[in-house]
């Protein structure tokens, strides 16, 4: 609560504790630029982030889920062969389960492109086998040349073979997203301690005298810590709007578009930029802050 | 509020130096409450030097330094500023704020401690030291001696106990600097601890007309208390 007040005091009110260090200039700018750029590249970077998030999730959310063995042969053969296909994946490791789909599933996943009435019976519609596997999983390979050899009509859709190294892929581009914000915060830190240390260094003087007449070194550090919070807090902020915009304007994000539309934020995620300013006043509190202190201590 | 008689400012075997060598050792001295004294010695004894320790602002670098009844060495920096809003300092370059206007640098001494100066009181201080033209000046407008009456005014805006005051008439004519030692001597008779580094001896007869002041010289790097025969 305590805490709570410094905090409110700072931002708010007891500007005159601000006006004992003097207005500083043009200079002022470049940390509210420099913060503003700062939160745009860091929108981007959280876009990119909470996107192959996103992505990542939904891909390995797919590799859990089945296989599939689709057989098409005449309809004489296909009994045996489905058979005889089951019997092998019950016989390979890595398989938990095999399951053929019944006649009445298919019709129901056939509905949708066909209609309800499909005769599934007399249509030459192959016979779909739906493959669990364990969690260390199967040999991809050897399975589909076993098939080959064993039942022609069988063809193992390994759809999730290929989608492992996207999986992957996305796991980095995350991480690497990750690491773009934690360095955008570190540069801005870096910023806001070079531009603090100069203010500091140019008003020497005036924190001599303050401190010759009694002030004490939170009352001097604040004058300062103030002003650039409140600088890389509306600076952060005039980047993380337009940022926000221009995610806001990428074309939407469709199931086929796959990767590139879906680069935006969804929901609830359009909160988490919000929270960039909050983290650009922070760092600058701590970062103005520690770089008084420091200086303060020179100054008997 | 220091107790009766207990020591304002204490020294025991201080010493100081630059670095080039001591310029003041085996300096011993007490002040009693409510005293006034002059400190006095060629330009370059230490007089600014003396007064610079007795605020903190230098540390000695032998010997232990006490303000009311309380070791500087032990003191923490927030220790520090709490004693310098109990001493007035008059410090011999003034020290002011040169973006903030005089009335303004006045009050500082209050802003900083988190209190409100009361206008009135403000405005009579400063007519007291005889600046009420100059109350919207920026410090870098006025004369010396006017910044020295502004650094009065600040000194004692806090109603210190101790009024350290280092050569506050250095650019003032005789009859401004009787009258900024008749306020010195009004503050004395409050209470107030004084203490006075000046080279002028005729502030230090005229002062003696007054009140019991005392006088301290620095001689050969030793503090001494003076005679009679000044
Ligand atoms: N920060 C400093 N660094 C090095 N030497 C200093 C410093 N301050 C003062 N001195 C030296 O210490 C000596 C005493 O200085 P001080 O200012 O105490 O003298 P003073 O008695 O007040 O002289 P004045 O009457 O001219 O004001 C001088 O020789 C001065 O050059
Ligand atoms: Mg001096």
């Amino acid at each position: 609560m305590d805490r709570l007040n410094r905090v409110a005091a700072l931002l708010t009110g007891d500007s005159r504790s601000a006006q004992v260090v003097p207005p500083s200039g043009s200079a002022a700018w470049l940390t509210v630029l420099a913060a503003a750029a700062m939160a745009l590249l860091a929108v981007f970077a959280l876009a990119l982030t909470l996107a192959t998030g996103r992505l990542a999730e939904r891909w390995s959310g797919a590799l859990s889920q089945t296989a599939t063995v689709r057989i098409s042969a005449p309809q004489a053969q296909l009994e045996a062969q489905t058979k005889q296909v089951l019997d092998i994946l019950a016989a390979t490791p890595g398989i938990a389960s095999a399951r053929a789909i019944e006649p009445a599933e298919t019709r129901a996943l056939l509905a949708p492109w066909f209609g309800p009435d499909l005769p599934v019976e007399s249509l030459p519609i192959p016979q779909l086998i739906e493959v669990t596997e364990t969690a260390s999983g199967f040999d991809a390979e050897g399975l589909s040349l076993r098939l080959k050899a064993e039942a022609p009509g069988a063809t193992l859709d390994d759809h999730m073979r290929w989608r492992k190294p996207l999986v992957e892929a996305a796991g980095w581009i995350r991480a690497l997203g990750f690491l773009a914000l934690g360095l955008t915060g570190a540069a801005l830190a870096a910023m806001v301690t070079l531009a603090a240390q100069a203010a500091l260094a140019a008003n020497r003087q005036v924190i001599r005298v303050l401190r010759l007449i009694g002030a004490r070194d939170a009352y001097i550090g604040r004058a300062f810590v103030r002003r650039f919070t409140l600088r890389a807090f509306f600076g952060a902020l005039a980047g993380t709007l337009p940022g926000m915009a221009a995610v806001a304007l990428l074309p939407a994000a469709s199931e086929a578009g796959g990767f590139l539309t879906g680069l935006g934020f969804s929901g609830a995620q359009w909160l988490w930029p919000l929270a960039i300013p909050l983290v650009a006043a922070i760092v600058a509190f701590w970062a103005t802050r520690a770089a008084a202190f420091r200086m303060l201590r020179e100054v008997q | 509020m220091s107790e009766q008689g207990q020591a304002v400012i204490e020294f025991e075997n201080v010493a100081h130096g630059y670095g080039g060598g001591p310029l003041l050792s085996e300096v011993t001295l007490s002040l009693a409450p409510g005293s006034f004294h002059f400190l006095t010695g060629p330009s370059g004894a230490g007089k600014s030097t003396f007064l610079k320790l007795c605020y903190g602002e230098l540390a000695p670098v032998a010997g232990r330094i006490a303000l009311f009844g309380q070791e500087l060495d032990a003191m923490s920096r927030d220790d520090i500023a709490r004693l310098r809003q109990r001493v007035g300092v008059v410090h011999q370059d003034c020290q002011f704020l040169d973006h903030l206007p005089i009335a303004d640098n006045v009050a500082l001494p209050l802003t900083v401690s988190g209190r409100d100066a009361d206008p009135t009181e403000l405005r009579e201080l400063i007519a007291w030291v005889g600046l009420t033209g100059r109350l919207k000046s920026l410090p870098p407008a006025l004369s010396g001696g006017e910044r020295q009456r502004a650094a009065l005014a600040r000194a004692v805006i806090m109603s210190p106990d101790v009024l350290l005051a280092d050569e506050p008439t250095g650019n003032l004519d005789w009859e401004m600097s009787l009258r900024l030692l008749a306020l010195l001597v009004e503050l004395n008779r409050m209470g107030k601890t004084i203490v006075v580094a000046t080279h002028d001896l005729n502030l230090i007869r005229a002062a003696k007309a007054q009140v019991s002041a005392r006088v301290l010289r620095i001689k050969d790097r030793r503090l001494l208390l003076a005679g009679a025969e000044l």
